[in-house]
């Protein structure tokens, strides 16, 4: 192991050198503050690709009396590293945790850039079993798609530190409350982080905002996982997508909607005895007009809405 | 957001995935598999494969294939076959064979249709492990074999690890059977659903870090009364909980029986009250 992670650490000094994408040394990497050290960094709004070198999370940094924390790490060791680097520019303490709120590849890719600073990669009791299982197809369905350099720095890091249901951590005078969410709602892995000292949320993709949610865990668990996450004590959430910060629990209106609507729909459908295929174009098309990258995901959503509601 | 398209071409392939009679060789290794897929047709070396020393006829007025060209979930790919024969011509659709060429178990079912069940369309849901024309291929009662073609883009569905953490509550090998609304009371339809993960032998156990070894539903027979209307031989590209939704036409039974089996051995079975006529 050790030699793995020197020859790691070697492999990933000598690429970023080499071959880091000419943009993520040239645009700026914007950091904005949204409370008392707390900070985000907004995704785009928009599907993986090259050119954005998986940029399209929101990632934040909390940042304590003694440590830091960085909630999510992005979708390449790139955008990783530009964190990393603003992170920097804001304070010379160190990254203490880094918060994982569930496997997708824009939230983890990002992890090798911080591999070998000392912190703590933290998540749900779930996430090193999905990383595990999931990760492989990640890495080999990306490579077209972020290109092979990116690709051959990303390293699945799971987390050591897992959360079984609620857990505190300190960053000095900041404590920041983790809840490990089941059912599966987004994903099996849910983790959620609230800034105790600001009542900022981190919600990771437990909320959308204006990017379609996306359901790759179960439409009923997520629905059930709605009212309690509601009552979290925040006053603003950053969601996991969604260029804006959204207020509390109000952030959670446009979501919820829009999953019941699918629901509603799918079960209807089904109801009639209409086939899966029939059914898909139909569900969730009312929610058109109030989504970003509708097409991409809504008839996936959808898909996994019918499935899962045709055993109810 | 996710990224749901899982990669394709991962894991081993388990001999048993391959049905009954057909060649180990359709056991193409999945890299070369992968390479060969986006170099050349696969079709012209399988069909002989599957089909040894027979003739495919245009299938053109005998069968038609209904899936989307772009897959939105390739572990869930709906496919529909419907029987377009004149309802004058003497011959009958005995048997569909339907193939995805670009799996690494081509064979995704085959189906026997008896002489009086009066099956005009078939659905089901497949995986798709890469961008691949779908075959299916009808026998005719008159010994001959009649092909249609579709091309559909999807990838990862045998390799998309659709497991999920929580133990499921509903148990493996749980049938579900509705008959569904008939607008036309001579012809009805009905779907057959088994609660069953369908393991393609590449999925990764998510704590032993193992493939799990192929376990799908192999065999399903359903009987109306007496009268069996329908056998399906199932592989591994057959999606997670496996459904088929047919046509037939009734007959005085009052109820529908369900018989099957998975590779593993497990025997289920259920027995179902039939609609009033509508």
């Amino acid at each position: 192991m050790r030699l793995r992670a020197a020859t790691f650490a070697l492999a990933a000094w000598m690429l970023a050198a080499l071959v880091l994408p000419a943009h993520a040394q040239t645009e700026p990497f914007a950091i904005q503050k949204i409370a008392d050290g707390d900070y985000v960094h907004f995704g785009q709004v928009a599907m993986t690709t090259a050119a954005n070198a998986g940029d399209i999370a929101n990632l934040g940094i909390v940042v304590g009396r003694d440590a830091v924390a960085v909630i999510d790490t992005g979708g390449s060791v790139a955008v990783g590293r530009a964190l990393r680097a603003a992170v920097q520019k804001l304070t010379d303490k160190p990254v203490r945790y880094v918060i994982n709120t569930h496997e997708h590849p824009d939230h983890v890719f990002g992890n090798a850039a911080f591999a070998n600073t000392g912190a703590t990669f933290v998540g749900h009791h779930n996430l090193p079993a999905s990383m595990r299982a999931h990760g492989p197809f990640y890495l080999h369905s990306f490579r077209d798609v972020l290109g092979a350099a990116a690709i051959d720095q990303v390293r699945l890091i799971p987390p050591t530190v897992l959360v079984d249901h609620t857990m505190t951590l300190d960053l000095g005078g900041r404590t920041l409350l983790l809840t490990a969410w089941s059912p599966p709602a987004h994903t099996d892995c849910d983790l959620t982080v609230l800034d105790e000292g600001t009542h900022t949320l981190f919600a990771g993709d437990l909320v959308f905002l204006d990017h379609i949610p996306v359901i790759d865990g179960s439409l009923k668990g997520w629905l059930d996982v709605l009212p309690r996450l509601a009552e979290l004590s925040a006053v603003r959430v950053v969601p996991g997508h969604g260029h804006r910060i959204g207020s509390w629990p109000g952030a959670l209106d446009d979501e919820r909607r829009y999953l019941l609507t699918v629901e509603a729909d799918a079960r209807r459908l089904i109801a009639a005895g209409t086939p899966l295929a029939k059914a898909v174009p139909l569900i969730g098309q009312s929610e058109r007009g109030h989504w970003q990258l509708f097409d991409d995901y809504n008839p996936r959503n959808a898909t996994a809405a019918f499935s899962e509601l045709e055993w109810e | 957001m996710p990224t749901i398209d899982h990669a394709a071409g991962f894991g081993r392939t388990g001999r048993r995935a391959v049905l009954g009679a057909l060649s180990g060789t359709l056991l193409i290794a999945p890299r070369m598999r992968a390479a060969m897929a986006a170099d050349a047709d696969p079709w012209p070396a399988l069909a002989p494969q599957i089909f040894p020393d027979r003739a495919l006829e245009d299938g053109t007025n005998v069968l038609t294939i209904d899936a989307p060209y772009r897959a939105e979930d390739a572990a869930v790919v709906p496919v529909t076959l419907h029987t377009t024969l004149a309802a004058d011509d003497p011959r009958q659709v005995r048997k569909i064979t339907l193939v995805i060429d670009a799996n690494p178990s081509p064979v995704a079912a085959v189906f026997t249709l008896e002489p009086h069940a009066g099956i005009d369309s078939i659905a089901t849901r497949v995986r798709v492990d890469d961008y691949t024309n779908v075959h299916a291929v009808a026998e005719l009662s008159d010994g001959k074999l009649y092909m249609a073609t579709r091309y559909v883009k999807a990838a990862g569905g045998c390799s998309a690890p659709a497991l999920k953490q929580t133990a499921d509550a509903i148990p493996v090998g749980t049938l579900r059977f509705r008959e569904l609304q008939a607008t036309d009371p001579a012809q009805r339809e009905a779907q057959v659903m088994v609660r069953h993960p369908n393991y393609s032998g590449m999925q990764m156990d998510q704590l032993t870090r193992l493939y799990i070894p192929a376990d799908f539903v192999e065999k399903l027979r359903i009987w109306q009364g007496d009268q069996l209307l329908l056998t399906v031989e199932g592989g591994i590209s057959i999606s997670e909980n496996p459904s088929f939704r047919f046509s037939f036409k009734p007959n005085e039974a009052k109820t529908f029986r369900v018989d099957g089996s998975d590779s593993d051995g497990k025997h289920f079975s259920g027995s179902f009250p039939a609609q009033d006529a509508a």
